[in-house]
C-alpha cells in the first residue's frame, strides 16, 4: 500500500493501479467512458481528468488524465479542482455535440451512463448552434439495435468486440467525428458475445433488441439475483419482470465466475419463461382421452393421490436442468433406491466419472476467473465456443498471461492496455486444441489436432506420460502425434498455472481419463494444475453429486413390474435416449406424472402435468461445472399455479399426508433436510441469508424504490391496491420498500448507487473496482482437490480410431444456437439457430459424391433422417459431424451409422 | 555558404545515380560509420547538437540514446523515416526525397546502423509520387552495390531498407501513429510511455526519424559534430531547410544556417511582399505554430528563439498573411484542415475541433453572435497540451489563439458588420 493525496487528503491506495482505479475503490464520483474495469485504459475520452501537483508547494499543477496515471507514493491530486472540473465538463459538451436529446424515446435513458456522467459533471446548457452530423444505422441481427447518431465514441465496443472476445466482423470505421462504430455492411454480428455491446456501451447505440419487443424501464423491473440454465458453467445474472413476464437479462458480476460478461445465448434465451408452450395450469389426461385438459391445482393433487394410493411402486426421474431442490423433494418423495438421475446413460457416466476424478485427484477444478489467469492450457475434445461459451471467452485472456510476462518486464502497466497489445503483438499462447472439428478458438491456438474422440483420448494420454513416465503409456502412437505430445507437455510443463480442460460433448469417457492423467501428471510434479470439465447442464455437476441412479434402471424398475408409476421432473426424456426405447418406457408405465415448464413430447404422454417455475419462478441452487453451488431466485411471482417442483411436491406429499419428507414448508427447511441426508451439499446451506434475513428489520426489495405504477397496474381489474406478494423463502420481497443500500452479495438485485444508473454502479458494490463484491463472490466450492491422495491413474487408453468401411462414426458437433433446449424456445435464438447437417470430410464427401448443402440420409436404429450436408475438410476421415441437440434425435455414445446421398 | 543537404540537388533535373552520387563523395559516411561501434556514430550525433527537424525540435543523439543496445536487446529494431510530409504550407522534404534520394538513404544506413537496427523503411506521404518513384530506384541501386543488404560492404552489418507509401492522412506524420499504420493499424496515434525506442513498430524498439533529420547524418560523419555546429548562427546546430509562401515575390524554399531571421528570409531570399501587398503576419514552422507579427521579423528562426517569441521554428516553412487576405478566412481554413484530419481518438480533438471551425466559418460569413470569440478562446485553453491525446489539436488552436491575440480587432468587425470586410 502507498499514499497519495486527494485534494490534501491522505489515502491509502494499491500499488499497480492507475489513478482512476484507486479513486473510483476509494469511492470518489470521477466520470469515465472509455475505461472499463475489464478492458482497462486507453485515454481516448479524456474524461477522467485531474490536476495532478508536483508536490506540496505546486499550487497550479497540470491537467492529467487519471486513468493513464499511474499510482505513485505521495502522489499529489485534486479532483476537486476548478480547472480540472471545468475540464470535465467541457469533455460532457463536446461529447453532447452530436448526442441526440432523444432520452425519453431512448431504451438506454434511465440506466445510462453518459446521463450520470453529464449530471456528475454538471454540464446541462447547449453552447452550440450548429447541426448536429448523423449516420445510417445498421441492422445487426435479432439481438442488437443500433443508433449510431448516440454514439460518443468512447471505443469500448470495439475494444470488446475485437479486442477482448476476438469479432472479428465489427469495427470501427472512418475518423474525425464521424468514426462509425458497426459492420462492415449489415448483418447479423458474428461474435458469440455481441450482447455483451449493450453494457458496454455508455450510452444508446447497442440496446437489447429483445428488450424493444417488449420495453420496460431499468427502474420499472423487478429483478433478483439468478444464475443462467443454458449451460452448465453457473454464470451469474439478473434476469428483469414486468407485468408477469420476462423482459430481459442483464449480467450479475461474480468476480470469481462470469465476472462483467455473458454469451449470447445465456442473454437472450430468456425469452422460454415467456413462451406460448409454457405450462401454466395442471394438465390431467382422463383415462381413456387422448388430449391433457387444464384443471384446478386441488383437482391434479387429487388425482395423484388416488394415482400413488393405488399404485404398485413409484420411480422418480430427476433433471440436470432442475434444482438441487427440485431433484431433492422428488428423491426424498419417491426415496433415494427408486431416485434416477435423468441424464443420458453415456451422460450419467461421464458427470459421476467427472465427480470422481476432482473429488480423488489432486488436480483443483477453475473457477472462470481461474481459468483466465492460467499460462498455458490443452483443450481436449471440447469446442468452447459452443459448449461452454464463457470458457472461450475465459481462455482468450488467458492466452495473454504469457506475452503479458514480457510487457511487464518492460515495465508496461498491466493497464496501460494499447501499450501492452502494441508490445506484446498478436502473440498469444501456449493454447492447444484437440478437437473432432474445428473450432474457433483454433484462431488463438499455438496447436491445433482434429481426430477422433479416441485419437485425442490418446494424445492426452500420451501427454500424460510424457509429463510423468509412470502415468500409462500409449501404445502405437503415431511418430508424429507423439512429437505433438510432447511440444505440449513442454509448454505445461514449463507454465506456472497450466491448465487441462475437457468435457462431455464428444461423449467419450477416455477423453477425461486422458484429462484427467494430464492433470494428475503436473501435479505429481509439483505445478498448481488445474483440471476443468465442461458439463452440458446447469445443474449436471449437483445431480451427479446426488448419485441418483442410472435410467436405464428406471427402464427395468417399469419392465420388471416393480413399479408402474413414473414421476418424471422438469426433463423430456426423448433428449435422453433412443425415441423407440423412450416410447416403450412411456407406454409400460401405467402412470406418468411430470413436472414442467413448457409442453415437450414427454409432457404430452403424461397423465397428470404440473406447471413448474422455471428459474425466473423458483428459488433454488445449482451447481456449476467448478463445483459451485449458486442461489438462483424467484424474479416473479407467478399470476398463475405454477410453482417450483419441489412446492409440488411438498404439496403432493402433504395432500397424502405422509411424514416424514413433507417437513419442508418453505426453502429454507428444504435446504437443511437435504443438507442433512446428502452431507456433499452441506456448503449448500451457507450460499445466502436465509428468508428470516433482514438489514435494520427490513428485506431487500426487488423493486428499485422508483418503481412506478404500483398503484395503478391493476387498476383495470381492482381499483385497491394489492398487498405484494409474501415471499416466505428469501429475504427478498415483492415490493419497493426495503433496504436500499448494497445487501449481502448473494442479494444483489440490480446495480444502483446514487448518481449511478447505469450497470457501472456496480463500482459500488465491489471491494476495489474490478475485483471481488463487498463481503465475497455469492456461490459455495462443493468439491475440492483431495491434494492427500496420489493420483490413481486411469488405464483405460483406448486403441486408436479406424475408419469403417461404408459407416461412418457419429461425432456430436455442437451449436451455441440450437443444441440447448430451452433456449430454442427464444425466438431471437431461434433466429440465429443453422439448420441440422452432417458434415463430412472433403474426401468422404468425394467418395459419397455429395457436395455442400445437398441432402443426405442417414441410417440409425432402423429409421432413416434427411439433413443436409456441410463439407468440414479438417473432421477426420471416417467421422461424420451431427448436429447435437436435435430434438428426437440425441447422438449417445459411439454410434456408426451408414450415410448415402439422397 | 555550405548547403550541404542540397549541394546536389538540381532543379529540374534528375536526381544524382548512385556513382554520381559516391563522385561527390556519396555513402563515404557509411564507410566510415561502419568501422566505428554503433556507440561511437551515436556520440558524434549527439555531439552535434542536431535537433529533430520535424518540428518538435528534440535531440536526435539523444532520442538514439534511448534505444536499447547489446544483445539483450529485443529484436529486430526498427528504424523508420518519417517521410509523412503533409503539413499545410511545408515541402521542405520533398525537395530531399525527389532532389537526392541517395543522401536519406546514406542517412538511413548510418542511422540504423548507430541503433543496431536491421529494418529500415522510409514512410512516404503517398502524394509523393515521384520521390516514391525516386526512391525506389535508388533504393535499387544501393542493393545492387551492397550499401544494403546482407554484409553491407563485406562487415557484418545487414539492413534491409524498404518505402512504405502512406495511406493518405496527416495523422499519420505523428510518429506514434505512423507506426500503427505501418503496422496495418488504424492510425491512431499511442500513449507515451512507453516510447517507441523501447516499444515501437511491432512493438519493438524504434527510432522515428524526419526526412530532414536523418539527410544530415552523413555530413554530420563526414565532418564531425563541431563542423555541423559551426554551420548555424544558433546554439542549434547545422544548417536548415526555409520555406516561404504566401504572397511574396520568390515563394521558395532555401538551405541557410539555423537560425537566419524572418526579415532575412521575407525580405532578402523571397523578395519581399509582392507590389499592393503588405505584410501582417506570419506563421514561421507550418500550419500548426503561432503568428508572428512585424515586431518579430529580427527573431531568430531557431528553435529556441522562435519559442521565446511565442512561437515554435516547426518545420521552418512559413506562411506569410497578407492585408488583403482575411485572417479568420486563413485560420478558418487551417482549423478546418484540423478538424477533417483528426483521427478520432481523443474527445477534445474530435470534437472540440469541429465546433471551432464551425464557429469560425459562421463568423467569416456574418453569422457570428457575441460570445464566439470568448468561446474560441475557452477553446485554444482547453485544447492545450496534456488534454489532448496527442499534439495535433494543440497545433490546431495555435494559429487561432494567436490570430486572436494579433487580430482581435478583424474578428470583432465581423461580428459588428455581419459580414467578412475582405469580401
Amino acid at each position: 500500500m502507498i499514499t497519495i493525496f486527494i485534494d490534501n487528503k491522505p489515502h491509502q491506495v494499491k500499488e499497480g493501479q492507475n489513478l482512476l482505479q484507486a479513486c473510483l475503490s476509494l469511492g470518489f464520483d470521477l466520470p469515465y467512458f472509455c475505461w472499463h474495469p475489464a478492458m482497462h485504459s486507453v485515454g481516448a475520452c479524456r474524461q477522467c481528468a485531474v490536476k495532478q501537483f508536483k508536490d506540496d508547494k505546486d499550487t497550479r499543477g497540470r491537467i492529467v488524465m487519471s486513468c493513464m496515471t499511474p499510482v505513485a507514493e505521495g502522489l499529489r491530486i485534486s479532483i476537486n479542482d476548478a480547472e480540472a472540473k471545468a475540464f470535465r465538463s467541457s469533455v460532457v459538451e463536446w461529447l453532447m455535440l452530436n448526442h441526440p436529446h432523444d432520452c425519453p424515446v431512448c431504451d438506454e435513458g434511465g440506466e445510462c451512463h453518459l446521463q450520470d456522467m453529464t449530471v456528475m459533471t454538471g454540464h446541462n446548457y447547449r453552447r452550440t448552434r450548429f447541426k448536429k452530423r448523423t449516420h445510417r444505422n445498421q441492422d445487426l441481427g435479432p439481438f442488437i439495435n443500433h443508433e449510431m447518431n448516440r454514439c460518443i465514441a468512447c471505443y469500448r465496443c470495439v475494444r470488446f468486440y475485437r479486442n477482448y472476445a476476438g469479432g472479428r466482423d465489427f469495427d470501427v470505421f472512418a475518423s474525425h467525428d464521424s468514426v462509425y462504430f458497426g459492420r462492415h455492411e449489415d448483418g447479423t454480428l458474428e461474435s458469440e458475445f455481441s450482447g455483451n455491446l449493450i453494457e458496454v456501451c455508455p450510452t444508446g447505440v447497442f440496446t437489447d433488441k429483445t428488450l424493444k419487443q417488449h420495453y420496460t424501464r431499468k427502474w420499472d423491473l423487478q429483478t433478483a439475483p439468478s444464475i443462467c440454465v443454458h449451460c452448465g458453467l453457473g454464470c451469474n445474472t439478473i434476469p428483469g419482470e414486468r407485468y408477469g413476464s420476462l423482459r430481459r437479462i442483464l449480467n450479475r458480476y461474480n468476480h470469481e465466475v462470469n465476472g462483467y460478461f455473458l454469451c449470447d445465448r445465456g442473454r437472450f434465451g430468456y425469452e422460454f419463461v415467456n413462451s406460448g408452450r409454457r405450462i401454466r395450469k395442471p394438465l390431467w389426461c382422463e383415462t381413456g382421452q387422448k388430449e391433457q385438459k387444464p384443471i384446478e391445482k386441488e383437482s391434479a393433487l387429487k388425482h395423484i393421490s388416488t394415482i400413488i394410493a393405488d399404485s404398485k411402486g413409484i420411480i422418480g426421474i430427476g433433471s440436470p436442468r432442475a434444482s438441487l431442490e427440485a431433484n431433492f423433494a422428488l428423491r426424498a418423495f419417491v426415496g433415494p433406491e427408486n431416485f434416477y438421475s435423468g441424464m443420458s446413460a453415456q451422460e450419467h457416466k461421464l458427470t459421476s466419472l467427472i465427480i470422481d476424478i476432482l473429488q480423488k485427484g489432486p488436480a483443483r477444478t477453475p473457477s472462470l476467473h481461474d481459468v483466465e489467469t492460467a499460462d498455458a492450457v490443452l483443450v481436449l475434445g471440447e469446442d468452447l465456443t459452443n459448449t461452454a461459451p464463457l470458457l472461450d471467452l475465459a481462455l482468450r485472456q488467458s492466452v495473454r498471461n504469457r506475452p503479458k510476462e514480457l510487457t511487464e518486464k518492460m515495465r508496461i502497466p498491466a493497464w496501460d492496455d494499447n501499450a501492452v497489445r502494441n508490445a506484446a503483438q498478436n502473440a498469444a499462447g501456449p493454447l492447444s486444441i484437440a478437437s473432432a472439428a474445428g473450432t474457433k478458438l483454433d484462431d488463438i491456438a499455438t496447436r491445433t489436432y482434429h481426430a477422433a474422440p479416441d485419437d485425442i483420448a490418446r494424445l492426452g494420454f500420451a501427454v500424460a506420460q510424457e509429463l510423468n513416465p509412470k502415468s500409462p503409456g500409449v501404445p502405437n502412437l503415431r511418430d508424429e502425434t507423439r512429437k505433438l505430445a510432447q511440444e505440449i507437455a513442454h509448454t505445461l510443463k514449463n507454465a506456472r498455472r497450466p491448465l487441462i480442460i475437457a468435457g462431455t460433448s464428444l461423449g467419450s469417457e477416455t477423453i477425461i481419463e486422458a484429462a484427467a492423467n494430464a492433470a494428475w501428471s503436473l501435479c505429481e510434479s509439483g505445478k498448481p494444475a488445474q483440471l476443468c470439465f465442461a458439463v452440458p447442464e446447469c445443474n449436471s455437476m449437483g445431480l451427479a453429486l446426488m448419485k441418483g441412479k442410472q435410467l436405464e434402471g428406471a427402464v427395468n424398475a417399469i419392465q420388471s413390474g416393480k413399479a408402474d408409476t413414473v414421476i418424471v421432473l422438469e426433463n423430456d426424456l426423448y433428449r435422453r435416449a433412443d425415441e423407440t426405447a423412450v416410447d416403450d418406457f412411456l407406454h409400460n408405465a401405467k402412470h406418468i406424472i411430470v413436472l414442467d415448464h413448457a409442453v415437450n413430447p414427454t409432457s404430452s404422454k403424461a397423465e397428470i402435468v404440473f406447471p413448474a417455475g422455471t428459474f425466473a419462478e423458483s428459488d433454488g441452487t445449482v451447481v456449476s461445472n467448478e463445483g459451485r453451488s449458486q442461489r438462483f431466485y424467484q424474479v416473479l411471482d407467478p399470476n398463475h399455479d405454477i410453482q417450483e417442483s419441489w412446492k409440488w411436491i411438498g404439496a403432493i406429499i402433504k395432500t397424502l399426508g405422509r411424514a416424514p419428507a413433507a417437513a419442508w414448508d418453505n426453502f429454507d427447511e428444504i435446504t437443511k433436510s437435504m443438507t442433512t441426508a446428502l452431507p456433499v451439499l452441506k456448503p449448500v446451506q451457507d450460499i445466502a441469508p436465509s428468508a428470516d434475513f433482514t438489514i435494520s428489520g427490513q428485506k431487500i426489495p426487488r423493486q428499485p424504490h422508483r418503481y412506478s405504477g404500483r398503484t395503478s397496474m391493476l387498476a383495470n381489474v381492482n381499483l385497491h391496491e394489492p398487498k405484494p406478494p409474501a415471499d416466505p423463502d428469501s429475504p427478498l420481497s415483492f415490493s419497493m420498500e426495503g433496504y436500499e443500500s448494497p445487501p449481502p452479495a448473494p442479494l444483489i438485485s440490480r446495480y444502483w448507487s446514487p448518481g449511478w444508473n447505469s450497470v457501472q454502479a456496480l463500482n459500488k458494490f465491489q471491494q476495489e473496482v474490478g475485483g471481488p463484491l463487498t463481503g465475497g463472490d455469492p456461490g459455495k466450492r462443493l468439491i475440492e482437490a483431495s491434494g492427500k491422495e496420489a493420483a490413481s491413474w486411469r488405464l483405460n487408453v483406448p486403441s486408436g480410431f479406424t475408419p469403417k468401411d461404408g459407416e461412418w462414426l457419429i461425432v456430436p458437433i455442437h451449436h451455441i444456437f440450437g443444441s440447448e433446449e430451452l433456449s430454442m424456445l427464444s425466438q431471437a435464438i431461434v433466429g440465429r439457430a443453422q439448420k441440422p447437417f452432417i458434415a463430412l470430410n472433403s474426401g468422404d464427401a468425394e467418395r459419397l459424391n455429395v457436395s455442400d448443402g445437398e441432402m443426405m440420409e442417414i441410417a440409425l436404429a432402423g429409421k432413416k433422417y434427411r439433413f443436409g450436408a456441410k463439407i468440414k475438410p479438417e473432421l477426420p476421415v471416417g467421422t461424420a459431424g451431427l448436429y447435437a441437440g436435435l430434438s428426437l434425435f440425441p447422438v449417445f455414445g459411439t454410434i456408426y451409422a451408414k450415410l448415402s446421398k439422397v | 555558404m555550405e548547403q550541404p543537404l542540397t549541394k546536389n540537388i538540381r532543379s529540374n533535373a534528375e536526381p544524382l545515380s548512385l556513382k554520381e552520387y559516391e563522385k561527390t563523395g556519396g555513402y563515404q559516411s557509411v564507410r566510415k560509420a561502419l568501422a566505428m561501434p554503433p556507440q561511437d556514430v551515436q556520440n558524434i550525433v549527439k555531439a552535434s547538437n542536431l535537433r529533430g527537424r520535424g518540428g518538435a525540435g528534440f535531440s536526435t543523439g539523444m532520442k538514439w540514446s534511448f534505444v536499447p543496445m547489446g544483445p539483450d536487446a529485443r529484436r529486430p529494431k526498427y528504424f523508420v523515416v518519417n517521410a509523412d510530409e503533409m503539413e499545410p504550407g511545408t515541402f521542405k522534404d520533398r525537395l530531399l526525397l525527389e532532389g537526392d534520394p541517395h543522401q536519406l538513404i546514406e542517412g538511413v544506413i548510418v542511422s540504423a546502423y548507430a541503433i543496431e537496427a536491421e529494418q529500415a523503411f522510409i514512410f512516404v506521404r503517398w502524394a509523393y509520387k515521384l520521390a516514391i518513384k525516386r526512391l525506389e530506384q535508388a533504393i535499387k541501386e544501393a542493393y545492387a552495390n551492397n550499401y544494403l543488404g546482407k554484409n553491407i560492404l563485406g562487415t557484418k552489418y545487414s539492413l534491409d531498407l524498404r518505402i512504405h507509401s502512406s495511406a493518405g492522412r496527416y495523422i499519420c506524420g505523428e510518429e506514434t501513429a505512423l507506426l500503427n499504420a505501418l503496422e496495418g493499424k488504424r492510425a491512431t496515434p499511442r500513449a507515451k510511455p512507453p516510447f517507441p525506442q523501447v516499444s515501437g513498430l511491432f512493438g519493438k524498439p524504434t527510432i522515428v526519424n524526419n526526412a530532414e533529420t536523418v539527410a544530415n547524418i552523413p555530413h554530420i560523419i563526414n565532418n564531425g559534430p563541431d563542423w555541423f555546429k559551426d554551420l548555424s548562427r544558433s546554439n542549434d546546430g547545422g544548417t536548415k531547410l526555409y520555406g516561404v509562401s504566401g504572397r511574396v515575390k520568390k515563394p521558395a524554399i532555401w538551405e541557410l544556417p539555423m537560425g537566419v531571421t524572418v526579415r532575412e528570409l521575407i525580405e532578402e531570399h523571397a523578395g519581399g511582399m509582392q507590389d499592393g501587398y503588405a505584410f501582417r503576419g506570419v506563421i514561421p514552422g507550418g500550419a500548426s505554430t503561432d503568428f508572428l507579427t512585424s515586431n518579430h521579423l529580427d527573431v531568430k528562426m531557431d528553435y529556441d528563439s522562435v519559442a521565446k517569441a511565442g512561437s515554435r521554428l516547426g518545420t521552418g516553412t512559413m506562411i506569410v498573411l497578407d492585408d488583403k487576405t482575411c485572417p479568420i478566412g486563413f485560420v478558418h481554413n487551417l482549423v478546418k484542415f484540423f478538424a477533417r484530419e483528426s483521427c478520432g481518438w481523443c474527445t477534445p480533438c474530435r470534437d472540440g475541433l469541429p465546433w471551432l471551425e464551425k464557429i469560425l466559418r459562421s463568423i467569416e460569413e456574418g453569422t457570428g453572435q457575441p460570445g464566439d470569440i470568448e468561446l474560441l478562446e475557452q477553446h485554444c485553453k482547453l485544447l492545450g497540451p496534456g488534454n489532448t491525446f496527442c499534439a495535433l489539436a494543440p497545433g490546431a488552436v495555435e494559429p487561432l489563439q494567436s490570430a486572436i491575440k494579433y487580430f482581435r480587432e478583424d474578428f470583432e468587425r465581423h461580428l459588428r458588420d455581419k459580414k467578412c470586410p475582405w469580401k
